[in-house]
Protein backbone atom coordinates (compact mmCIF):
# COMPACT_ATOMS: atom_id res chain seq x y z
CA UNK A 1 0.00 0.00 0.00
CA UNK A 2 2.45 2.11 0.75
CA UNK A 3 5.78 2.64 -0.97
CA UNK A 4 8.58 4.45 -0.27
CA UNK A 5 11.62 5.06 -1.86
CA UNK A 6 14.93 7.41 -1.10
CA UNK A 7 12.79 9.60 0.48
CA UNK A 8 14.92 12.65 1.69
CA UNK A 9 14.31 15.67 3.05
CA UNK A 10 16.71 18.91 3.88
CA UNK A 11 16.12 22.01 5.94
CA UNK A 12 18.47 24.24 4.63
CA UNK A 13 22.09 22.00 5.17
CA UNK A 14 20.27 19.93 7.77
CA UNK A 15 19.19 16.74 6.46
CA UNK A 16 16.02 15.64 8.55
CA UNK A 17 15.33 12.33 6.61
CA UNK A 18 17.95 10.60 4.86
CA UNK A 19 17.34 8.50 1.76
CA UNK A 20 14.36 6.49 3.80
CA UNK A 21 12.99 3.16 2.63
CA UNK A 22 10.22 1.11 3.04
CA UNK A 23 7.76 -0.51 2.55
CA UNK A 24 3.88 -1.05 3.69
CA UNK A 25 1.27 -3.81 3.18
CA UNK A 26 -2.55 -4.57 3.88
CA UNK A 27 -2.77 -5.95 7.17
CA UNK A 28 0.70 -4.42 8.55
CA UNK A 29 1.48 -2.20 11.65
CA UNK A 30 4.55 -0.73 11.27
CA UNK A 31 5.90 1.16 14.42
CA UNK A 32 8.10 4.01 13.43
CA UNK A 33 10.60 4.61 16.45
CA UNK A 34 13.30 6.99 17.05
CA UNK A 35 14.23 9.75 19.48
CA UNK A 36 12.75 12.86 18.98
CA UNK A 37 14.00 14.86 16.28
CA UNK A 38 14.89 11.45 13.85
CA UNK A 39 12.91 11.93 11.30
CA UNK A 40 10.12 10.55 12.10
CA UNK A 41 7.16 12.90 11.85
CA UNK A 42 9.33 14.29 8.85
CA UNK A 43 8.92 11.04 7.04
CA UNK A 44 5.31 10.47 7.89
CA UNK A 45 4.24 14.52 6.65
CA UNK A 46 5.14 13.66 3.39
CA UNK A 47 3.85 10.69 2.99
CA UNK A 48 0.71 12.17 3.30
CA UNK A 49 1.49 15.00 1.25
CA UNK A 50 1.64 17.52 3.87
CA UNK A 51 5.63 18.17 2.95
CA UNK A 52 7.51 18.13 -0.12
CA UNK A 53 10.39 15.47 -0.28
CA UNK A 54 13.87 16.83 -1.01
CA UNK A 55 14.42 13.71 -3.00
CA UNK A 56 13.17 10.53 -3.51
CA UNK A 57 9.15 9.48 -3.94
CA UNK A 58 6.72 7.97 -1.67
CA UNK A 59 3.52 6.32 -3.46
CA UNK A 60 0.15 5.25 -1.54
CA UNK A 61 -1.64 2.36 -3.29
CA UNK A 62 0.19 2.75 -6.58
CA UNK A 63 -0.16 6.67 -6.34
CA UNK A 64 2.81 9.34 -6.78
CA UNK A 65 2.28 11.95 -3.66
CA UNK A 66 4.11 14.45 -5.74
CA UNK A 67 2.14 13.76 -8.83
CA UNK A 68 -1.65 13.55 -7.46
CA UNK A 69 -1.56 14.62 -4.17
CA UNK A 70 -5.03 14.96 -3.70
CA UNK A 71 -5.80 11.30 -4.69
CA UNK A 72 -3.01 10.20 -2.13
CA UNK A 73 -5.34 12.39 0.38
CA UNK A 74 -8.62 10.68 -0.40
CA UNK A 75 -6.85 7.20 0.66
CA UNK A 76 -5.00 8.20 3.73
CA UNK A 77 -6.53 8.83 7.18
CA UNK A 78 -4.00 10.83 9.14
CA UNK A 79 -3.26 11.99 12.50
CA UNK A 80 -1.58 14.83 13.51
CA UNK A 81 0.89 14.82 16.37
CA UNK A 82 -0.95 16.53 19.64
CA UNK A 83 -3.85 15.91 16.97
CA UNK A 84 -4.59 19.37 16.26
CA UNK A 85 -8.12 20.58 15.93
CA UNK A 86 -10.41 23.58 15.07
CA UNK A 87 -11.14 24.53 19.19
CA UNK A 88 -14.38 26.81 18.70
CA UNK A 89 -16.14 23.41 17.22
CA UNK A 90 -17.95 20.75 18.75
CA UNK A 91 -17.13 17.63 18.29
CA UNK A 92 -19.75 17.17 15.91
CA UNK A 93 -19.15 20.35 13.51
CA UNK A 94 -15.49 19.60 13.28
CA UNK A 95 -16.76 15.79 11.95
CA UNK A 96 -19.49 17.53 9.95
CA UNK A 97 -16.64 19.60 8.36
CA UNK A 98 -14.05 16.50 7.90
CA UNK A 99 -16.67 14.46 6.22
CA UNK A 100 -18.28 17.15 4.11
CA UNK A 101 -14.52 17.55 3.04
CA UNK A 102 -13.87 13.76 1.87
CA UNK A 103 -16.82 14.22 -0.12
CA UNK A 104 -20.13 13.22 2.08
CA UNK A 105 -22.62 15.21 1.77
CA UNK A 106 -25.96 15.73 2.99
CA UNK A 107 -27.29 12.62 4.55
CA UNK A 108 -24.71 11.14 3.17
CA UNK A 109 -22.86 12.67 6.18
CA UNK A 110 -25.10 10.78 9.13
CA UNK A 111 -23.52 7.32 8.48
CA UNK A 112 -19.40 7.78 8.84
CA UNK A 113 -19.66 10.25 11.58
CA UNK A 114 -21.98 8.07 14.04
CA UNK A 115 -19.05 4.76 13.16
CA UNK A 116 -16.17 7.63 13.99
CA UNK A 117 -18.23 8.71 16.77
CA UNK A 118 -18.90 4.81 18.09
CA UNK A 119 -15.42 3.53 17.52
CA UNK A 120 -13.86 6.61 19.21
CA UNK A 121 -16.28 6.78 21.85
CA UNK A 122 -16.83 10.20 21.48
CA UNK A 123 -20.71 10.39 21.43
CA UNK A 124 -21.10 11.75 25.29
CA UNK A 125 -18.97 14.61 24.38
CA UNK A 126 -20.02 14.93 20.88
CA UNK A 127 -21.86 18.27 21.61
CA UNK A 128 -19.06 20.14 23.13
CA UNK A 129 -16.55 22.72 22.09
CA UNK A 130 -13.54 20.70 21.28
CA UNK A 131 -11.48 23.17 23.27
CA UNK A 132 -13.35 22.15 26.52
CA UNK A 133 -12.03 18.78 26.12
CA UNK A 134 -9.39 16.86 28.24
CA UNK A 135 -6.36 15.93 26.16
CA UNK A 136 -7.15 12.02 25.69
CA UNK A 137 -10.96 13.48 24.27
CA UNK A 138 -8.81 15.70 21.71
CA UNK A 139 -6.49 12.53 21.23
CA UNK A 140 -9.60 10.69 20.17
CA UNK A 141 -11.32 13.36 17.89
CA UNK A 142 -8.05 13.33 16.12
CA UNK A 143 -8.27 9.72 15.80
CA UNK A 144 -12.31 10.25 14.72
CA UNK A 145 -11.24 12.44 11.79
CA UNK A 146 -8.49 10.17 10.74
CA UNK A 147 -10.92 7.32 10.19
CA UNK A 148 -14.05 8.86 9.57
CA UNK A 149 -13.78 8.25 5.58
CA UNK A 150 -12.48 4.07 6.47
CA UNK A 151 -9.10 4.69 4.47
CA UNK A 152 -7.06 2.02 3.20
CA UNK A 153 -4.08 3.49 5.15
CA UNK A 154 -3.76 5.06 8.43
CA UNK A 155 -0.60 7.77 9.42
CA UNK A 156 -1.17 7.93 13.28
CA UNK A 157 1.53 10.25 14.57
CA UNK A 158 1.98 9.18 18.56
CA UNK A 159 -1.72 7.98 18.55
CA UNK A 160 -1.83 7.77 22.20
CA UNK A 161 -0.17 10.22 23.67
CA UNK A 162 -1.39 11.96 26.45
CA UNK A 163 -3.39 9.39 26.99
CA UNK A 164 -4.09 7.39 30.32
CA UNK A 165 -3.31 3.86 30.56
CA UNK A 166 -7.10 2.10 30.05
CA UNK A 167 -7.44 4.92 26.83
CA UNK A 168 -3.90 3.47 25.42
CA UNK A 169 -5.03 -0.08 25.91
CA UNK A 170 -8.27 0.86 24.25
CA UNK A 171 -6.62 2.63 21.20
CA UNK A 172 -4.29 0.02 20.70
CA UNK A 173 -7.10 -2.71 20.39
CA UNK A 174 -9.02 -0.30 17.79
CA UNK A 175 -5.77 0.09 15.99
CA UNK A 176 -5.59 -3.62 15.99
CA UNK A 177 -8.70 -4.38 14.75
CA UNK A 178 -8.88 -1.87 12.14
CA UNK A 179 -5.60 -2.98 10.65
CA UNK A 180 -6.73 -6.21 9.59
CA UNK A 181 -7.21 -4.57 6.00
CA UNK A 182 -5.71 -1.59 6.51
CA UNK A 183 -2.00 -0.75 6.34
CA UNK A 184 -1.38 1.35 9.29
CA UNK A 185 1.72 3.49 10.33
CA UNK A 186 2.27 4.76 13.82
CA UNK A 187 5.28 6.86 15.80
CA UNK A 188 5.91 6.39 19.15
CA UNK A 189 8.10 6.33 21.78
CA UNK A 190 6.66 3.72 23.92
CA UNK A 191 8.53 0.23 23.17
CA UNK A 192 5.73 -1.40 24.60
CA UNK A 193 3.39 -0.39 22.29
CA UNK A 194 5.59 -1.74 19.99
CA UNK A 195 5.73 -5.07 21.39
CA UNK A 196 2.04 -5.28 21.86
CA UNK A 197 0.72 -4.73 18.37
CA UNK A 198 3.27 -3.59 15.92
CA UNK A 199 4.25 -6.31 12.72
CA UNK A 200 7.13 -4.40 11.90
CA UNK A 201 9.41 -2.38 13.64
CA UNK A 202 11.38 0.47 11.49
CA UNK A 203 14.09 2.13 14.24
CA UNK A 204 15.12 5.49 12.14
CA UNK A 205 17.55 7.57 13.81
CA UNK A 206 19.57 11.24 12.54
CA UNK A 207 17.11 10.63 10.21
CA UNK A 208 18.17 7.29 8.34
CA UNK A 209 16.71 3.96 8.83
CA UNK A 210 18.42 1.52 11.22
CA UNK A 211 16.55 -1.16 11.82
CA UNK A 212 13.67 -2.38 9.58
CA UNK A 213 12.79 -6.06 11.57
CA UNK A 214 9.90 -7.75 13.09
CA UNK A 215 9.54 -7.15 16.78
CA UNK A 216 10.85 -11.02 17.67
CA UNK A 217 13.60 -10.13 15.17
CA UNK A 218 14.16 -6.61 17.39
CA UNK A 219 14.22 -8.67 20.84
CA UNK A 220 16.34 -11.57 19.37
CA UNK A 221 19.03 -8.87 18.78
CA UNK A 222 20.03 -9.02 22.35
CA UNK A 223 18.00 -11.67 24.04
CA UNK A 224 16.86 -11.08 27.39
CA UNK A 225 17.68 -7.17 27.37
CA UNK A 226 14.86 -5.01 27.86
CA UNK A 227 13.39 -2.97 24.40
CA UNK A 228 14.50 0.21 25.67
CA UNK A 229 18.10 -1.33 25.98
CA UNK A 230 17.94 -2.30 22.53
CA UNK A 231 16.66 1.51 21.49
CA UNK A 232 19.51 2.95 23.67
CA UNK A 233 22.45 0.91 21.92
CA UNK A 234 21.21 1.07 18.42
CA UNK A 235 20.51 5.22 18.90
CA UNK A 236 23.69 6.32 20.70
CA UNK A 237 24.84 8.30 18.55
CA UNK A 238 21.78 10.31 18.43
CA UNK A 239 21.91 11.41 22.00
CA UNK B 1 -13.69 23.46 -7.40
CA UNK B 2 -16.74 21.76 -5.10
CA UNK B 3 -14.35 21.49 -1.90
CA UNK B 4 -15.01 25.57 -1.36
CA UNK B 5 -17.88 24.79 -0.14
CA UNK B 6 -16.95 22.76 3.28
CA UNK B 7 -14.10 25.65 3.81
CA UNK B 8 -15.91 28.32 3.61
CA UNK B 9 -18.53 26.99 5.52
CA UNK B 10 -16.46 25.93 8.43
CA UNK B 11 -14.71 29.56 8.19
CA UNK B 12 -17.67 31.89 8.00
CA UNK B 13 -19.21 30.05 10.44
CA UNK B 14 -16.03 29.87 12.80
CA UNK B 15 -16.24 33.70 12.83
CA UNK B 16 -19.67 33.26 14.94
CA UNK B 17 -18.03 30.33 17.32
CA UNK B 18 -15.86 33.00 18.59
CA UNK B 19 -16.54 36.89 20.09
CA UNK B 20 -14.21 38.00 16.85
CA UNK B 21 -17.51 38.42 14.29
CA UNK B 22 -19.34 40.41 17.40
CA UNK B 23 -16.60 42.58 18.61
CA UNK B 24 -15.55 43.23 15.13
CA UNK B 25 -19.09 44.07 13.40
CA UNK B 26 -20.00 46.86 16.47
CA UNK B 27 -16.36 48.65 16.42
CA UNK B 28 -17.00 48.67 13.02
CA UNK B 29 -20.55 49.96 12.53
CA UNK B 30 -19.80 52.01 15.58
CA UNK B 31 -16.24 53.73 14.04
CA UNK B 32 -18.06 53.80 10.40
CA UNK B 33 -20.91 55.98 11.93
CA UNK B 34 -19.42 57.70 14.90
CA UNK B 35 -16.64 59.24 11.94
CA UNK B 36 -19.56 60.24 9.49
CA UNK B 37 -21.81 61.94 12.37
CA UNK B 38 -18.79 63.62 14.46
CA UNK B 39 -15.92 64.04 12.19
CA UNK B 40 -17.40 64.05 8.24
CA UNK B 41 -20.36 66.17 10.01
CA UNK B 42 -23.31 64.13 8.21
CA UNK B 43 -25.73 66.51 9.49
CA UNK B 44 -24.46 69.82 9.17
CA UNK B 45 -23.36 69.11 6.12
CA UNK B 46 -27.87 69.71 4.61
CA UNK B 47 -27.03 67.18 2.17
CA UNK B 48 -28.76 64.01 1.34
CA UNK B 49 -25.99 61.71 0.24
CA UNK B 50 -23.46 59.14 2.34
CA UNK B 51 -20.52 61.08 0.59
CA UNK B 52 -19.19 61.64 4.22
CA UNK B 53 -20.00 58.26 5.37
CA UNK B 54 -17.86 56.57 2.48
CA UNK B 55 -15.18 58.78 2.32
CA UNK B 56 -13.86 57.70 6.02
CA UNK B 57 -14.20 53.81 4.45
CA UNK B 58 -10.58 53.11 3.24
CA UNK B 59 -9.15 54.58 6.82
CA UNK B 60 -11.54 52.09 8.82
CA UNK B 61 -10.76 49.18 6.54
CA UNK B 62 -7.45 49.86 6.94
CA UNK B 63 -6.92 48.87 10.61
CA UNK B 64 -10.04 47.52 10.52
CA UNK B 65 -9.65 44.23 8.00
CA UNK B 66 -6.48 43.42 8.85
CA UNK B 67 -7.73 42.65 11.91
CA UNK B 68 -10.12 40.10 10.22
CA UNK B 69 -7.36 38.96 7.98
CA UNK B 70 -4.93 38.02 10.33
CA UNK B 71 -6.26 35.24 11.42
CA UNK B 72 -6.90 33.73 7.92
CA UNK B 73 -3.47 31.52 8.16
CA UNK B 74 -1.69 32.83 10.95
CA UNK B 75 -4.24 30.77 13.33
CA UNK B 76 -4.05 27.96 11.09
CA UNK B 77 -0.53 27.38 11.00
CA UNK B 78 0.30 28.48 14.85
CA UNK B 79 -2.81 26.01 16.09
CA UNK B 80 -1.20 23.04 13.29
CA UNK B 81 -4.38 22.88 11.96
CA UNK B 82 -3.14 23.29 8.93
CA UNK B 83 -1.62 20.54 8.96
CA UNK B 84 -5.03 18.61 8.75
CA UNK B 85 -6.57 21.09 6.77
CA UNK B 86 -3.61 20.17 4.03
CA UNK B 87 -4.24 16.46 4.28
CA UNK B 88 -7.69 16.47 3.61
CA UNK B 89 -8.51 16.16 -0.25
CA UNK B 90 -8.17 19.66 -0.85
CA UNK B 91 -5.84 21.77 -2.95
CA UNK B 92 -3.92 24.95 -1.98
CA UNK B 93 -5.98 26.96 -3.86
CA UNK B 94 -9.71 25.66 -3.16
CA UNK B 95 -8.38 26.35 0.42
CA UNK B 96 -7.30 29.74 -0.35
CA UNK B 97 -10.35 30.83 -2.31
CA UNK B 98 -12.69 28.99 0.29
CA UNK B 99 -11.37 30.90 3.37
CA UNK B 100 -11.26 34.38 1.41
CA UNK B 101 -14.42 34.04 -0.07
CA UNK B 102 -15.65 32.97 3.86
CA UNK B 103 -13.80 36.34 5.35
CA UNK B 104 -15.07 38.65 2.00
CA UNK B 105 -18.80 37.68 2.83
CA UNK B 106 -18.50 38.52 6.54
CA UNK B 107 -16.80 41.84 5.37
CA UNK B 108 -19.61 42.38 2.89
CA UNK B 109 -21.98 41.36 5.71
CA UNK B 110 -20.58 44.29 7.74
CA UNK B 111 -21.08 46.77 5.11
CA UNK B 112 -24.60 45.84 4.12
CA UNK B 113 -25.15 46.61 7.90
CA UNK B 114 -24.57 49.64 7.99
CA UNK B 115 -27.95 50.24 5.57
CA UNK B 116 -29.47 52.20 8.14
CA UNK B 117 -27.76 55.61 7.29
CA UNK B 118 -28.95 54.70 3.24
CA UNK B 119 -32.78 54.72 5.29
CA UNK B 120 -31.94 57.60 7.23
CA UNK B 121 -31.00 60.03 4.11
CA UNK B 122 -33.94 58.56 2.66
CA UNK B 123 -36.21 59.51 5.07
CA UNK B 124 -34.87 62.92 5.25
CA UNK B 125 -34.46 64.22 1.82
CA UNK B 126 -34.60 62.88 -1.89
CA UNK B 127 -30.60 60.94 -1.96
CA UNK B 128 -29.28 59.72 -5.64
CA UNK B 129 -29.88 56.35 -5.34
CA UNK B 130 -27.72 55.24 -7.70
CA UNK B 131 -24.47 56.74 -5.95
CA UNK B 132 -25.66 54.85 -2.99
CA UNK B 133 -25.46 51.37 -4.99
CA UNK B 134 -22.27 52.02 -6.30
CA UNK B 135 -20.29 53.69 -3.26
CA UNK B 136 -21.70 50.33 -1.75
CA UNK B 137 -20.50 48.27 -4.49
CA UNK B 138 -17.31 49.88 -4.66
CA UNK B 139 -16.56 49.93 -0.84
CA UNK B 140 -17.02 45.78 -0.92
CA UNK B 141 -15.13 45.34 -4.10
CA UNK B 142 -12.61 48.06 -1.96
CA UNK B 143 -12.96 45.86 1.10
CA UNK B 144 -12.03 42.43 -0.90
CA UNK B 145 -8.76 44.19 -1.95
CA UNK B 146 -7.77 44.99 1.17
CA UNK B 147 -8.85 41.21 2.12
CA UNK B 148 -6.43 40.10 -0.36
CA UNK B 149 -3.28 41.61 0.78
CA UNK B 150 -4.12 40.60 4.56
CA UNK B 151 -4.76 37.12 3.61
CA UNK B 152 -1.39 37.24 2.00
CA UNK B 153 0.87 38.70 4.92
CA UNK B 154 -1.31 36.29 7.16
CA UNK B 155 0.40 32.92 4.98
CA UNK B 156 3.90 34.69 5.72
CA UNK B 157 3.81 34.41 9.17
CA UNK B 158 1.99 32.24 12.32
CA UNK B 159 2.27 35.26 14.62
CA UNK B 160 -0.83 36.83 14.24
CA UNK B 161 0.58 40.04 15.53
CA UNK B 162 3.20 40.52 13.12
CA UNK B 163 0.52 39.63 10.27
CA UNK B 164 -1.56 42.40 11.40
CA UNK B 165 1.48 45.17 11.32
CA UNK B 166 2.71 43.69 8.05
CA UNK B 167 -1.22 44.35 6.60
CA UNK B 168 -1.41 47.57 8.67
CA UNK B 169 1.79 48.67 6.36
CA UNK B 170 1.01 47.36 3.13
CA UNK B 171 -2.45 48.33 2.89
CA UNK B 172 -1.14 52.00 4.00
CA UNK B 173 1.02 52.19 0.88
CA UNK B 174 -1.72 51.16 -0.83
CA UNK B 175 -4.05 53.99 0.31
CA UNK B 176 -1.62 57.23 1.10
CA UNK B 177 -0.24 56.83 -2.36
CA UNK B 178 -3.43 58.47 -3.45
CA UNK B 179 -3.98 60.23 -0.80
CA UNK B 180 -4.46 63.97 -1.73
CA UNK B 181 -1.78 65.32 0.77
CA UNK B 182 0.92 62.78 0.20
CA UNK B 183 0.21 62.83 -3.83
CA UNK B 184 1.18 66.20 -3.89
CA UNK B 185 3.98 65.60 -1.63
CA UNK B 186 5.01 63.07 -4.15
CA UNK B 187 4.49 65.97 -7.56
CA UNK B 188 6.78 68.14 -5.83
CA UNK B 189 9.63 66.38 -6.54
CA UNK B 190 8.58 63.45 -9.28
CA UNK B 191 7.66 64.16 -12.43
CA UNK B 192 4.09 64.08 -12.76
CA UNK B 193 3.82 61.52 -14.83
CA UNK B 194 5.43 59.07 -12.31
CA UNK B 195 3.48 60.55 -9.39
CA UNK B 196 0.21 60.14 -11.32
CA UNK B 197 1.60 56.15 -12.05
CA UNK B 198 1.89 55.85 -8.22
CA UNK B 199 -1.49 57.29 -7.65
CA UNK B 200 -3.33 54.49 -9.75
CA UNK B 201 -1.92 52.17 -7.38
CA UNK B 202 -4.12 53.76 -4.47
CA UNK B 203 -7.43 51.91 -3.00
CA UNK B 204 -8.20 55.85 -2.73
CA UNK B 205 -7.84 56.65 -6.74
CA UNK B 206 -10.21 53.84 -7.25
CA UNK B 207 -12.61 54.26 -4.84
CA UNK B 208 -13.39 57.91 -4.87
CA UNK B 209 -15.08 57.32 -8.78
CA UNK B 210 -17.61 54.99 -6.86
CA UNK B 211 -18.30 57.55 -4.44
CA UNK B 212 -19.56 60.16 -7.32
CA UNK B 213 -21.70 56.93 -9.15
CA UNK B 214 -19.20 56.17 -11.74
CA UNK B 215 -18.40 52.43 -12.19
CA UNK B 216 -15.61 52.72 -14.16
CA UNK B 217 -14.19 49.08 -15.99
CA UNK B 218 -10.49 49.87 -14.89
CA UNK B 219 -11.62 50.61 -11.03
CA UNK B 220 -13.46 47.25 -10.93
CA UNK B 221 -10.25 45.74 -13.29
CA UNK B 222 -7.77 47.64 -10.50
CA UNK B 223 -9.49 45.81 -7.62
CA UNK B 224 -10.39 42.40 -8.77
CA UNK B 225 -7.12 42.06 -10.23
CA UNK B 226 -5.42 43.31 -7.50
CA UNK B 227 -7.23 40.91 -5.60
CA UNK B 228 -6.41 37.97 -7.94
CA UNK B 229 -2.96 38.91 -7.76
CA UNK B 230 -2.64 38.62 -3.89
CA UNK B 231 -4.80 35.54 -3.65
CA UNK B 232 -2.09 33.90 -6.40
CA UNK B 233 0.59 34.92 -4.13
CA UNK B 234 -1.25 33.56 -1.36
CA UNK B 235 -0.97 29.91 -2.71
CA UNK B 236 2.82 30.60 -3.99
CA UNK B 237 3.36 31.69 0.09
CA UNK B 238 1.27 28.67 1.39
CA UNK B 239 3.36 25.85 -1.03
CA UNK B 240 6.71 26.64 -0.52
Amino acid sequence: MIEVQNLSKSYGSKRAVNSVNFTVNRGDILGFLGPNGAGKSTTMKMITGFLRPTEGRATVGGVDVAVDPVAVKRQVGYLPESAPAYGEMTVLEFLEFIAESRGFRGAGRAAPIDRALRLTHLDSVKIQTIETLSKGFKQRVGFAQALLHDPDVLILDEPTDGLDPNQKNEVRALIKELAQEKAVVLSTHILEEVEAICTRIILISEGKVVVDETPAEFQARQPGARLDEIFASLTKSDV
Amino acid sequence: MQQVTPIFKREFLGYFRSPVAYVFLVVFLMSAVGLAFFVGRFFDNGQASLESFFAFHPWIFLFLIPAVGMRLWSEEKRTGTVELLFTLPITTLEAVIGKYLAAWAFLCAAIALTFPMALTVGYLGDPDWGVIWASYLGSMLMAGSYLGVCSLTSALTKNQVISFVLSVIACLILVFLGWSVFSELLESFLPLFLADLLANFSFITHFEPFQRGVIDPSDLVFFLSLTAFTLFLNVVALER
